[in-house]
């Protein structure tokens, strides 16, 4: 079996975001990336899906170079191989277009990628390349099971589940449940260095947004403490003042 | 050229959250001058489709094949790619929920449409330019995103804005769509509500609890509370990775964000990722024992205190509230 993991790079979770430039551009100074954590998910699920050479785990990234190191850990967590494309990545629309163009000429099973990414948190890298491919999309999954040509997803909805059969190719969005994230371990990373991680020329793609701004949320109040034998007290303050009950 | 609102229905019915869209879309509309039509696709009702018009829908176009009852997401984005070319409707809006995340891109993939997920705010109209204010970073920071593609698709997040009784109603027409076979690969075989609670990303009250509360066995006090409220329950990241609580419950930068009118944390000291998830709440009340957690600096209301032995007196706050309300 042949998967494609997509994989993006993003601000550490510890990260405190700020901007610079009048609000326009992301402060990037200090920030620690890291492989984004729902795309661990994936990428440990496909692992799993591919153990004891049961197939091969291409990792694919639109990048510049600087992203070189998460692809690098990606490979050290036990992808097989590496593809980056050579551009920063505008938004979802553009990055879905490389990995589609990609994925079209190199017939893959199964292409996973993290529920979404925790930058733009837009969700729609998975249902884009689906349209373009053709392909059924699936978002916010839960567990996966594959079974000779057809998976067992369950997906998430408000309240509850779903569960779906889904015939191969098609792509997913995974989230937590899926699998456990891995840790590399010392032969992961030395090998590593030496696994093919190829560099790719990007498609043109006609773009269809742009960010203009950025804005962090408005500071809260200074907080209102009330002791501990006064709960009727709180009560009364979230009807009265705040009226949220 | 008329707004395209598609309305998202769970068993039938239509959630508090797709009022919000349609108020919102209605919105849109007016400020274009232009009509809003609302599709909904599966199984629902004359008398719930009137609640369409009601808030804000001038037509309804009621899809109600048998094959389309159940939530296919390619057939879904099909359907409502070809409402949107029928109808000659530019910007088409839809929920930013589970199902509409996998919608939206794909109906602007169909359609050439710039998509402006988890939209938090109307669409500011200045100099021919259309940009929408949306969630970013986890809920650590906003951006505003212009879309400059003729056609847009808006996908907006639950709570961001007010449901408009209108008091309104719509004319509903059916409406059908051929729909290619290979859109159906996707086949539901189950669905599994848990009907009993309610769902944390449309709740309006949150109860909360973290590794405060020391183990699974002393969340009955949290689940009183909440249901006392009519509150959702969630956790914080240590309690669902120990297991304590499932992952659906998990609220943070790696789980849901959620934007309820009041989160009430207990015991969670409030770790950035966390924090990260509840920044949109409209109020928060947080108890906890150390005056030094992190979450008070964010907090509206706060009880330092033990949470085994704030809780159940706030239990029975609640409790004399609701005897007297």
């Amino acid at each position: 079996m042949k998967i494609l993991v997509c994989i993006s790079n993003v601000p550490d979770t510890t990260t405190k975001i700020t901007f610079t430039s009048n609000n326009t551009q992301f402060n990037a100074a200090g920030v620690q990336f890291i492989l984004n954590p729902y795309d661990e998910i994936a990428l440990a699920r496909a692992i799993e899906l591919t153990d004891g050479g049961n197939g091969t785990v291409t990792v694919i990234n639109v990048g510049d170079v600087g992203t070189e190191p998460t692809i690098r850990k990606a490979l050290a967590i036990g992808a097989t191989d590496a593809v980056r494309v050579n551009a920063v990545a505008h938004d979802a629309w553009f990055v879905a277009k490389q990995i589609a163009e990609y994925a079209k000429a190199n017939a893959f099973d199964l292409i996973l990628t993290g529920r979404e990414s925790i930058d733009y948190n837009g969700s729609k890298v998975a249902a884009m390349v689906g349209e373009l491919l053709d392909i059924p999309s699936v978002s916010i999954i839960k567990k996966l099971d594959i079974s000779g040509s057809h998976a067992t997803v369950e997906r998430e909805i408000e309240g509850g589940k779903e569960i779906l059969s889904i015939p191969l190719p098609f792509i997913a969005g995974t989230a937590e449940g899926v699998a456990e994230p891995k840790i590399p371990n010392m032969r992961g990373i030395m090998s590593a260095r030496t696994k093919p991680l190829q560099v790719i020329e990007p498609v043109d793609v006609a773009l269809n947004l742009e960010v203009t701004a950025y804005e962090t949320p408005a500071p809260r109040g200074q907080v209102k403490l009330v002791s501990a034998d006064e709960t009727a007290k709180l009560v009364d303050l979230l009807h009265t003042e705040a009226k949220v009950i | 050229m008329p707004v395209l609102v598609y309305t998202e229905n769970a068993g039938g019915k239509f959630k508090k959250s797709i009022f919000e869209v349609v108020s919102y879309a209605k919105a849109i509309a007016d400020a274009q001058s232009t009509t809003l039509t609302a599709i909904s696709i599966g199984d629902v009702s004359a008398d719930d489709l009137a609640l369409l018009g009601k808030y804000g829908a001038d037509k309804v176009l009621n899809v109600s094949a048998d094959k389309l009852k159940n939530f296919v997401n390619q057939a879904y984005a099909s359907v409502i790619a070809e409402a949107a070319k029928s109808e000659g409707a530019d910007i088409v809006v839809l929920s930013n929920s589970f199902s509409g995340r996998g919608l939206a891109p794909r109906v602007g993939a169909k359609l050439d449409a710039g998509v402006a997920d988890g939209a938090v705010s109307l669409p500011e109209l200045s100099g021919g330019k259309f940009s929408i204010k949306k969630t970013a970073f986890s809920g650590k920071a906003f951006a505003v995103v212009e879309l400059t593609s003729a056609k847009k698709v808006i996908a907006l997040t639950p709570n961001s804005y007010q449901v408009v009784d209108k008091g309104t109603s719509a004319k509903v027409e059916d409406f059908s769509v051929d729909v290619k076979e290979s859109d159906f690969k996707a086949m539901l075989k189950e669905i599994v509500r848990s009907t009993d609670k309610i769902s944390l990303p449309d709740a309006d009250i949150v109860v909360s609890g973290g590794r405060g509360l020391k183990g699974p066995e002393n969340w009955g006090m949290v689940e009183e509370l909440a249901n006392l409220l009519g509150a959702a329950t969630a956790c914080s990241k240590p309690v669902s990775d120990a297991g304590w609580r499932p992952h659906s419950e998990h609220v943070g930068q790696t789980g849901i964000a959620v934007s309820p009118n009041l989160y009430i944390a207990i015991g969670i000291s409030g770790a950035i990722q966390h924090l990260a998830g509840i920044s949109r709440s409209k109020v928060i009340v947080v108890i906890n024992k150390d005056p030094e957690a992190p979450f008070f600096k964010v907090a509206d209301y706060g009880i330092v205190g033990d949470a085994f032995e704030v809780v159940p007196k706030l239990i029975e706050a609640v409790k004399a509230y609701k005897a007297t309300a």
